[in-house]
């Protein structure tokens, strides 16, 4: 609802062309299976995963093949019936090796999934939901891979009034989500009842952006009866699907600086979690396969494919095609999204989409001249968190770390790029804030070690 | 697949930009200057023309040999240096010696401009450092506005070409421009007049519907702050309203103080010059109306009929504090939280 004198949006941001178009219609497909898949241990913040297969053992879809190692961990389930070749380092898309298990597909195998226990959204504890969902493997499918059973868990001090699934799709190009709402609105229901059932949430809020009709109708429709369940359409704006700003559009609360959602009452998973957690439950799975957009220009079958994770992006690339002038493939959004130095990286399970541009793009339309700052302010009319990203940008090229984050609020920056963007000089302010937090961190963590020793 | 083998670039995100770059925005204010340039060679001539084209030659030459003595890539290609040049000689009045406004161009980018690092760090327009050094070197040339000749579009009046260091001659002076004839001579002008440019004064000062046009331009495309014009516009015209309403006679009516001197253009292109302005809008509004009341402050009570150029500089000057004070609050740093509904 829109009342007078609050619209449901938050302040600043940016309209980046949406760019959405060449994959919104089209119809989530099935990814056909890579001859070796590799799935890393570590697909999610927290512990790596233990795993618990060894060599030439054979593995059948679904079947567990690693431990959560610890509360903020989760399992891995084999994404393919096959045969584990080795463990052994695989390429990250942090740039570092990590440890990932090789697994060759069976020829010919039915690739039946594997389900074990179901979970019951009405009779389960909460405690078993949040061991249920661990099990499952589910980590946050928006790309920021915190594992979902950990922040479900409510301390006795908190407490949840709403809970709001994430459904924003904020970033350009990406259209995953917005099919799995179309298609799967009936698991983003089902979902639900896992999530509320386990925070003790009363309601719940499905935050679409009004660029996305036909998922705001599908869900909608698909609401059960009596459920307590709303679906809100969103003016589009970017980075409406950060968890700040989308709680701050839809409740009108602010999260306090260095705080989580749960201290203003409400707790955000993204809606392909959510639909994740709709369809295993009930099966007792876990995690195999993920909706990923492949798109951009220099893609050449563009489109919503559910692709296993472990699939390196070079056999994505290959089997949809990509232009001769390809110069930049990087997984997620043009926004926020990581380059990647190898296209052997695996598919995990933060990856929203795959997208490859040429140089057209890349070019930044030709000039990619780095000016002095000009201090226009289209960057403090940018932030959405109403940083002064031109003062940073000055203090960070003469490495004044510290300052930046003692009186600018550096450590508030959440590196959604809209200064970036907007800033007609090219400087690379977010690169330099990366830079910045990374060797504050730093700091403090040597502050921390030397305290300790004296 | 071969495509695939090939290197691929590895950037960090955004991986897509706004295409909105410097020399673009720069481009643009040349570009909404056209017209105000335009007119004034229409209207003063052939003098006109090499005035604005001694000033963009100058500032262009001292940039670019600057930039080669220090052993910098040249700059001239963003098209800041040509608004400076520009913009200084739309400010100088008509049959200047051509040798003064080269001597104002070198003095606005390289001590405007150049001395303290280059675009993005001159804490002053240099366009007005330069006319400020020109004002008090040359103070009557600068406040003497020599008649037309009849064929001004074929000949000169004699100062123009005056040698340097000799003393310009005049044929005739006409009248004093609308400020000046109302400060010390109390004679309003037409507001007709003052809108369409049939007055005395700077080249491209005259006339201010044109001014109007090309902030509206920039402003539409948000190449430039509006909140910074306005304010000033709106705080001239109530300070002065006030003013008059007290005293119509010894104060002039809002509107004439509105158009008639360097105002508009001062408000819509040099006060507007992003790298001198405070970078919120808050900040934007405060240097505004402070500009604001510094002009009306000077006209009115100063030893000079024009402050507008005093006034900017003024506003530069405490542009960096402004933001110091109005430095937005940080999503998320409110002292508590309200918690619940």
């Amino acid at each position: 609802m829109m009342f007078f004198g609050r619209k449901t949006t938050f302040a600043h941001g940016i309209h980046p062309p949406e760019s959405k178009d060449d994959t919104s219609g089209e119809r989530i497909r099935q990814f056909e299976f890579a001859p070796v898949l590799v799935v890393p241990l570590s697909q999610h913040i927290g512990k790596p995963a233990l795993a618990i297969v060894r060599e030439d053992q054979e593995v059948l879809r679904g079947q567990c093949i690693a431990e959560a190692d610890g509360f903020i961990s989760v399992s891995m389930h084999a994404p393919v019936s096959g045969t584990v070749r080795r463990l052994g380092l695989t390429p990250s898309i942090t740039g570092r090796m990590t440890q990932g298990i090789f697994i060759e597909p069976f020829p010919g195998s039915t690739q039946e999934i594997m389900g074990g226990t179901p979970i019951d959204s009405a009779s389960a504890s909460p405690d078993e939901i949040i061991r249920a969902i661990q099990a499952a493997g589910i980590v946050g499918l928006g790309g920021a891979g915190f594992p979902t059973h950990a922040k479900l868990r409510i301390p006795d001090d908190k407490s949840v009034d709403t809970l709001v699934i994430n459904g924003a799709e904020c970033e350009p190009y990406l259209t995953a989500d917005h099919r799995v709402m179309v298609e799967h609105a009936a698991d983003v229901m089902a979902g639900i009842p896992y999530l509320m059932r386990a925070t003790g949430a009363p309601r719940a809020i499905v935050a679409v952006e009004a660029n996305k009709p036909d998922a705001a109708d599908a869900l909608r429709e698909a609401i059960p009866d009596g459920a307590a369940i709303t679906v809100e359409v969103l003016p589009v704006k970017y980075p409406q699907g950060a968890e700040k700003m989308l709680i701050t559009a839809l409740l009108g609360r602010e999260i306090p600086s260095g705080g989580l959602p749960l201290d203003v009452h409400a707790l955000c998973v993204n809606v392909a979690t959510t639909a994740e957690i709709g369809r295993l439950l009930p099966q007792g799975a876990g995690i195999q396969e993920r909706v990923i957009t492949v798109g951009g220009p220099a893609v050449k079958r563009k489109g919503n494919y559910r692709i296993q994770i472990g699939t390196p992006i070079r056999f994505v690339l290959e089997t949809v095609g990509v232009e001769d002038d390809i110069t930049r493939v990087f997984l997620g959004g043009p926004m926020m999204g990581q380059a990647v130095s190898s296209l052997d990286i695996p598919v995990t399970k933060g990856t929203t989409g795959i997208i490859a541009f040429t140089e057209r793009e890349t070019g930044h339309v030709g000039n990619t001249t780095v000016y002095p700052c000009i201090r226009c302010g289209h960057c403090v009319e940018a932030c959405p968190i109403f940083l002064n990203p031109s003062t940073l940008g000055l203090l960070a090229i003469n490495d004044q770390h510290q300052q930046m984050a003692d009186e600018f609020h550096l450590m508030d920056c959440f590196e959604c790029g809209c200064c970036t963007f907007v800033c007609p000089s090219h400087i690379p302010l977010v690169q330099h804030f990366r830079v910045a937090k990374r060797a504050v961190r730093k700091a403090q963590a040597e502050a921390r070690a030397s305290e300790v020793k004296a | 697949m071969t495509s695939l083998q090939k290197t691929l670039e590895i950037r960090s995100s955004p991986h897509i930009g706004s295409g909105n770059s410097v020399d673009t925005i720069m481009f643009h204010v040349v570009l909404a200057l056209v017209p105000v340039s335009a007119y004034s060679i229409y209207a003063f001539g052939l003098t006109s023309l090499l005035t604005l084209l001694t000033a963009i030659a100058a500032c262009v030459v001292t940039e670019h040999l600057l930039c080669r003595l220090n052993g910098r890539a040249t700059t001239v290609g963003d098209w800041s240096v040509v608004i400076t040049g520009l913009l200084l000689g739309l400010t100088l009045p008509p049959g200047i010696p051509l040798w003064m406004v080269a001597v104002g161009g070198v003095i606005a980018v390289g001590l405007g401009k150049f001395l303290f690092g280059g675009l993005g760090y001159n804490p002053f327009n240099p366009a007005l450092v330069g006319r400020a050094v020109l004002q008090a070197t040359f103070p009557v040339a600068l406040t003497s506005w020599p008649v037309m000749p009849a064929d001004r579009f074929s000949s000169l009046p004699t100062s123009t070409l005056a040698w340097p260091f000799v003393e310009p001659t005049y044929d005739a002076i006409s009248g004093a421009t609308p400020l000046a004839a109302w400060k010390f001579e109390q004679q309003t002008t037409a507001t007709a007049d003052l809108l369409f440019g049939s007055t005395t004064g700077s080249t491209g000062e005259t006339c201010a519907i044109l001014i109007l046009l090309g902030g509206v331009y920039l402003a539409s495309r948000r190449m430039m702050s509006w909140h910074i014009p306005v304010a000033i516009l709106l705080t001239v015209a109530m300070f002065s309203g006030i003013l008059n309403l007290a005293d119509p006679t010894t104060y002039a009516s809002p509107l004439f103080m509105l158009l008639s001197g360097g105002l508009m253009l001062g408000a819509v292109f040099m006060a507007s010059d992003m790298v001198g302005s405070p970078m919120t809008r808050k900040g934007c509004v405060i240097y505004g109306v402070m500009i604001g009341v510094l002009v009306v402050l000077i006209r009115v009570w100063g030893g000079m009929p024009e402050g507008v150029m005093y006034a900017i500089l003024l506003g530069n000057a405490a542009a960096p504090h402004i933001d110091n004070l109005v430095q937005p609050r940080v999503y998320g740093s409110a002292k508590t939280q309200e918690g619940g509904t």
